[in-house]
């Protein structure tokens, strides 16, 4: 039923057998339901135990988890008339990156943010959530036009990074994440973002120059993945775990570190055990944000904004 | 005593250790690999006279070059954190930064110098690849937000120098954050009207690419160099296809309208001159012309611009005379 990851064996077994009994206790044993019952508390417990440690590098799998809610699911449970809009008017439009407006509790917003696909299909489509040249030129074109009708700007970043290859390369990645970067500083609206999975390095940053950057609780957001950093410093990819503890890129270390400013929450066994109660979660972190933040002139909040990236580098782990 | 420090000392000094033998008056060029010597070399401003290639040097370097007459001041960066995520992968980090202290003449990746240029005045901000690959970690990002706002408070052009492979991986997402930070600081010096001008050495890629080294007014680069978001290897391995001749390179780039001109090295100065000099000097060279009718006014306006030339000459001469606390009134 659900895609297992490599440490959550025990539990998947414990379910698997849970399931064989269920069908068997079709024939009416009382016996069998009330096993069920016992072992479905076991599972809970394991899956409770598991969830309360998960290491940087598990969580670096529970953020890249293929049945994790991405971009599409969050539209459509907190999005009414969402209409995206396509291309940067310059050379194409690039699906890895999403943005349009829509209706989010009652404001009109702009929304944009990367999407992974949850298919072969869409994967393929999305190119994974790896964004091109133009994906990050259409977000400035919608970015700038949110900042003039006075649109709040919503992202949802879920990337493992910029695209690497050789088009991408051409057009300049470098100077469209710089830009992007620019341009969401700059802006005289509400910015708010969200690390809903994976925040990859400077294919993340382009989206999450924000006023609020929130993250899920087993999301990651790093300067490197764990494994590129493990390739480079430890001369092995085998040494990604050890890689993603150093980086200290859990939602729960980032905060301490005062680069982030929220942690939403996961239901039990992370976002993909419980999609509709994760995405309410970060809509009512998102709403209570941008309620406080509308009240605010526009200078202020791109002063804001300004101060607090200016800010940061205070404090260190312990 | 004096015997023994001025003479048997040297003695044993000389037998056990080899005597100083200059090895290093010949280098090879890294792209020819001719031999060239030293001091034609640094002539040369370490461009190889054979194939023109040119080779990476230090941010000293940099800023001797290319301040007029070689003159420039530089500055004290703030301090910040140090190893702020106790981070350790075969080696610490701390241990990392002590050898990269130890080699280099700087406590950090970034020298931030204020000068002139062709007249005009500068904040110049030179990356040191030798220091950690150049990578940009928290210092870095204050070396720039001190370089930027030296220039508002200066009126000065901001330059920077990158050499960098990029964010510096030990200070993990704390560099990432130096992105916003070193684009901030950037449009600290644009919001105040003042020429951002990046020259691109090689190499400049990944974090520093992709943020302030790419938003300059001019984008200059340094023939060769490679400049780029991805490395080459990563490309390869998602792509599985072989690169294009000269990818990443300063000509490439300058194809596909990436930079704005690829300028030599022992052309920049004179290049950066001509250019700030087109951006701040904007009329013929200033001259008071009195408005018809006026002439009275413009007279007195002078004749009181004079007096106050004169007080201000007086007091800065009184200043200097008056120990008692340095105030001047």
């Amino acid at each position: 039923m659900h895609n297992f990851l490599d440490f959550e064996k025990p539990i998947a077994e414990l379910e698997g057998k849970i399931e064989e009994l269920r069908h068997l206790s079709d024939s009416g044993d009382m016996n069998i339901a009330e096993e069920v019952t016992k072992l479905q508390g076991k599972a809970d417990r394991l899956l409770r135990q598991t969830y309360a440690r998960l290491t940087a590098w598990q969580k670096s799998q529970v953020a890249r988890h293929p049945d994790r809610p991405h971009f599409r699911h969050y539209i459509e449970q907190l999005v009414d008339d969402f209409t995206p809009l396509a291309g940067d008017r310059a050379f194409a439009e690039d699906a890895a990156i999403v943005g349009g407006i829509g209706r989010f509790r009652g404001y009109s917003v702009m929304v944009i943010g990367q999407e992974k696909g949850s298919d072969t299909h869409a994967r393929v489509k999305h190119n994974f959530g790896m964004a091109r040249p133009e994906g990050y030129r259409k977000a400035q074109r919608l970015m700038e036009m949110a900042d003039r009708f006075g649109l709040p700007l919503i992202t949802l970043v879920d990337t493992a990074g910029a695209y690497p290859g050789i088009g991408a390369e051409e057009r300049g990645q470098s100077q469209a994440i710089a830009r992007s970067i620019e341009v969401s500083l700059g802006m005289k609206v509400p910015v708010i973002s969200v690390i809903i999975g994976e925040g990859g390095s400077g294919g993340a940053i382009a989206l999450a120059s924000a006023n609020s950057v929130i993250m899920l609780e087993h999301s990651i957001y790093s300067v490197i993945s764990p494994e590129g950093c493990a390739s480079i410093l430890w001369r092995s990819g085998d040494q990604a775990k050890e890689a993603a503890e150093a980086l200290k890129l859990t939602a729960q270390d980032l905060k301490k570190l005062g680069v982030i400013d929220e942690v939403v929450a996961e239901p039990l066994g992370g976002a993909h055990r419980g999609a509709d109660t994760t995405i309410t979660a970060v809509g009512d972190v998102v709403e209570r944000l941008l309620v406080e933040m509308r009240r605010k002139d526009g200078t202020v909040l791109k002063q804001q904004r300004r101060d607090k990236f200016l800010g940061m580098g205070q404090k260190g782990l312990s | 005593m004096n015997w023994i420090a001025n003479f048997v000392r040297p003695k044993i000094r000389a037998l056990v250790n080899k005597p100083d033998v200059p090895d290093n008056l010949w280098e090879k060029c890294p792209s020819c690999e001719q031999m060239v010597f030293h001091r034609e070399l640094d002539a040369n401003l370490r461009v190889c006279p054979h194939c023109n290639h040119h080779l990476r040097i230090s941010a000293r370097q940099r800023l001797e070059w290319l301040f007029d007459d070689g003159e420039f001041k530089v500055i004290e960066l703030p301090e910040t954190l140090a190893d702020p995520l106790k981070f350790r992968d075969r080696k610490r980090y701390t241990d990392r930064l002590k050898e990269a202290q130890a080699k280099n003449e700087d406590k950090e990746a970034i020298v931030v110098a204020h000068g002139e240029i062709g007249g005009s005045s500068v904040v110049l901000a030179a990356f040191n690849f030798s220091f950690m690959g150049g990578s940009m970690g928290m210092a870095v990002g204050e070396g720039l937000l001190a370089a930027a706002r030296l220039a508002v408070l200066q009126d000065a052009a901001l330059i920077v120098v990158p050499a960098s492979g990029g964010a510096r991986m030990q200070e993990g997402i704390l560099s990432l954050m130096q992105m916003p930070r070193s684009v901030i600081a950037v449009d600290l010096v644009k919001e105040a009207g003042l020429p951002y001008i990046v020259l691109l050495s090689d190499p400049t890629t990944g974090g520093v690419s992709a943020s302030f080294a790419m938003l300059g007014d001019i984008a200059i680069a340094e023939p060769g160099a490679t400049i780029g978001f991805a490395g080459k290897r990563v490309i390869e391995e998602t792509i599985r296809e072989t690169l294009p001749e000269g990818f990443q390179r300063s000509e490439y780039l300058l194809d596909h309208g990436m930079v704005d001109m690829v300028v030599p090295r022992q052309e920049l100065k004179v290049t950066l001159g001509r250019v700030l000099n087109l951006l701040s000097v904007k009329s013929p060279s200033a001259e008071i012309v009195p408005l018809p009718g006026t002439e009275d006014i413009a007279v007195e306006v002078e004749a009181e611009a004079e007096v106050e030339a004169e007080t201000s000459q007086e007091t800065a001469e009184n200043g200097k005379g008056e120990p008692e606390d340095g105030k001047t009134e």
